[in-house]
């Protein structure tokens, strides 16, 4: 049976992961080849490394971190953050990621994500979509709004019909973020999870919100998510993907045990 | 130990260089000198994608030499579409010639409700052996994990080393004589799939 997947993020700021809540009071969390294979040892299904620093040089510290990370990393890895041509896609790729997550740069030139798809597979396009939903239409959910610039500014498109899109262009999979749950500890954005998962046939990965293992269970379930991301599942005393996996078994949840 | 692995541009051929660079094998890569086929002890053709790119291995004359060697018993190991190529073709690209070392068609899933790509972590299902226990997946206990990336599978039939179940039951793995294929990706596996590159770089020439 196909296993729903929990997926370890890593922010990675000048070649450090650091945690901070929303990107304030960063703190340093330590090295992230040695933080990647932490997790993927204690059970995560796959890595993603984001990085949050937007510079040149913080470009080349990337992909050396990328390399040391890819080195002895056994189970998926996806790279985003920065990438804006299907130039730094294949630097990415080369480095040793398997997948690269594209949000900003996707929605400025769409035809990026069949570019990056033509040469590396659709299953190796990851588009990032940040979503908030739109309290004054008629339908919140169904016409959330996608933001870019870390959620700063409106990109005038429709979280469900942009996904669409992303599909069509040959994306292979959806990360999507709830901006109204991410950092809130509340529980993902289960309706809109399950809006955009129902629109596309590609998997769809659930981030934003995380607070308990209820809402993992819950995301899966109603929210018809494929994948969650899971940044900071230390903070509510979980201590390892293997033991929220396990505790997600128990509720009747299929996931990859043992790992 | 000369384990020669193709380069046709399909996508996973770093992380398949990784994984065996840290079994201690020193792979070396081709993307058209055939002698690194002529003298391979084993061969390993990755992928990732459009059966299409398969193209480029009858373009550069790789298809040749590949049945060469397997005919020689040099061991082969196809991953993913490289596994797919091993068939007699596949409907995702209905006009593109393959090895045909097996006589099936690789076909798309059929639509329904579940997603298509089947993309994650399922588990294996290993045939009652009709005598020899499979030896690519040898140590590798019925239920283990790997992770799937692919929309077009091949059959379940007598050769067929694992199965595993979306949609319907597909051929996770197949081998016959000292030709393996595996639908998953061994090199995104973790330790089950490590061990099962281990395999295929011990099976006897």
């Amino acid at each position: 049976m196909l296993t729903k997947r929990i997926i370890a993020c890593l922010d990675v700021h000048a070649g450090r992961v650091v945690k901070g809540v929303q990107f304030v009071d960063l703190v340093d969390a330590g090295d992230p080849a040695t933080q990647a294979a932490r997790h993927a040892r204690e059970g995560a299904d796959e890595i993603v490394l984001l990085d949050i620093t937007a510079t040149h040089e913080g470009r080349q510290t990337l992909l050396d971190t990328v390399r040391r990370t890819a080195r002895e990393l056994f189970v998926p890895f996806c790279v985003g953050g920065g990438i804006r041509s299907a130039r730094d896609a294949e630097q990415v790729f080369e480095a040793g990621a398997d997948k690269v997550s594209i949000n900003s740069a996707a929605l400025a030139d769409p035809a990026l994500i069949g570019e990056i798809g033509r040469s590396f597979g659709a299953q190796a396009v990851v588009v990032a979509i940040d979503a908030r939903r739109d309290p004054q239409a008629a339908d919140p959910v169904g016409d959330a709004q996608v933001f870019v610039h870390g959620g700063r500014k409106p990109a005038g498109r429709r979280a469900v019909e942009w996904a669409r899109e992303a599909e069509r262009r040959g994306a292979g999979e959806i990360l999507l973020t709830s901006m109204d749950a991410d950092g809130t500890r509340a529980g993902f954005d289960c309706e809109l999870t399950a809006a955009v998962s129902q629109a596309v046939s590609i998997p769809v990965i659930a981030s934003g919100g995380a607070g308990s293992v209820a809402h993992f269970a819950d995301v899966f379930a109603r929210g018809k998510a494929d994948a969650a991301l899971a940044a900071s599942i230390f903070h509510f005393g979980v201590s390892t993907s293997r033991s929220l996996k396990e505790e997600l078994a128990a509720s009747g949840v299929s996931v990859r045990l043992p790992c | 130990m000369r384990v020669t692995v193709i380069d046709y541009k399909a996508g996973n051929l770093t992380s398949v260089l990784k994984a065996l660079h840290h079994l201690g094998a020193e792979p070396q890569v081709t993307d058209g000198d055939l002698a690194l086929v002529d003298s391979a002890e084993r061969i390993v053709l990755p992928g990732v994608g459009h059966f299409t790119a398969t193209e480029r291995l009858g373009a550069t004359g790789l298809t040749g030499a590949i049945r060469a060697a397997i005919a020689r018993g040099v061991p082969f190991l196809g991953i993913c579409v490289g596994m797919q190529w091993l068939y007699s073709g596949s409907t995702e690209a209905p006009d593109q010639p393959s090895l045909g070392h097996f006589s099936e068609v690789c076909t798309r899933f059929c639509e329904g409700k579940e997603k298509i790509p089947h993309v994650g972590w399922n588990s294996l299902e290993i045939p009652p052996g009709n005598g020899a226990a499979p030896r690519l997946l040898a140590g590798v206990a019925p239920g283990e994990f790997v992770y799937f990336t692919h929309a077009y599978k091949a059959p379940v039939t007598p050769d067929t080393a694992a199965v595993t179940h979306y949609i319907e039951p597909f051929a996770a793995a197949v081998e016959r004589g000292n030709v393996f294929g595996v639908q998953f990706h061994p090199e995104k596996s973790g330790g089950a799939g490590l061990r099962i590159i281990k395999n295929f770089l011990g099976a006897p020439c």
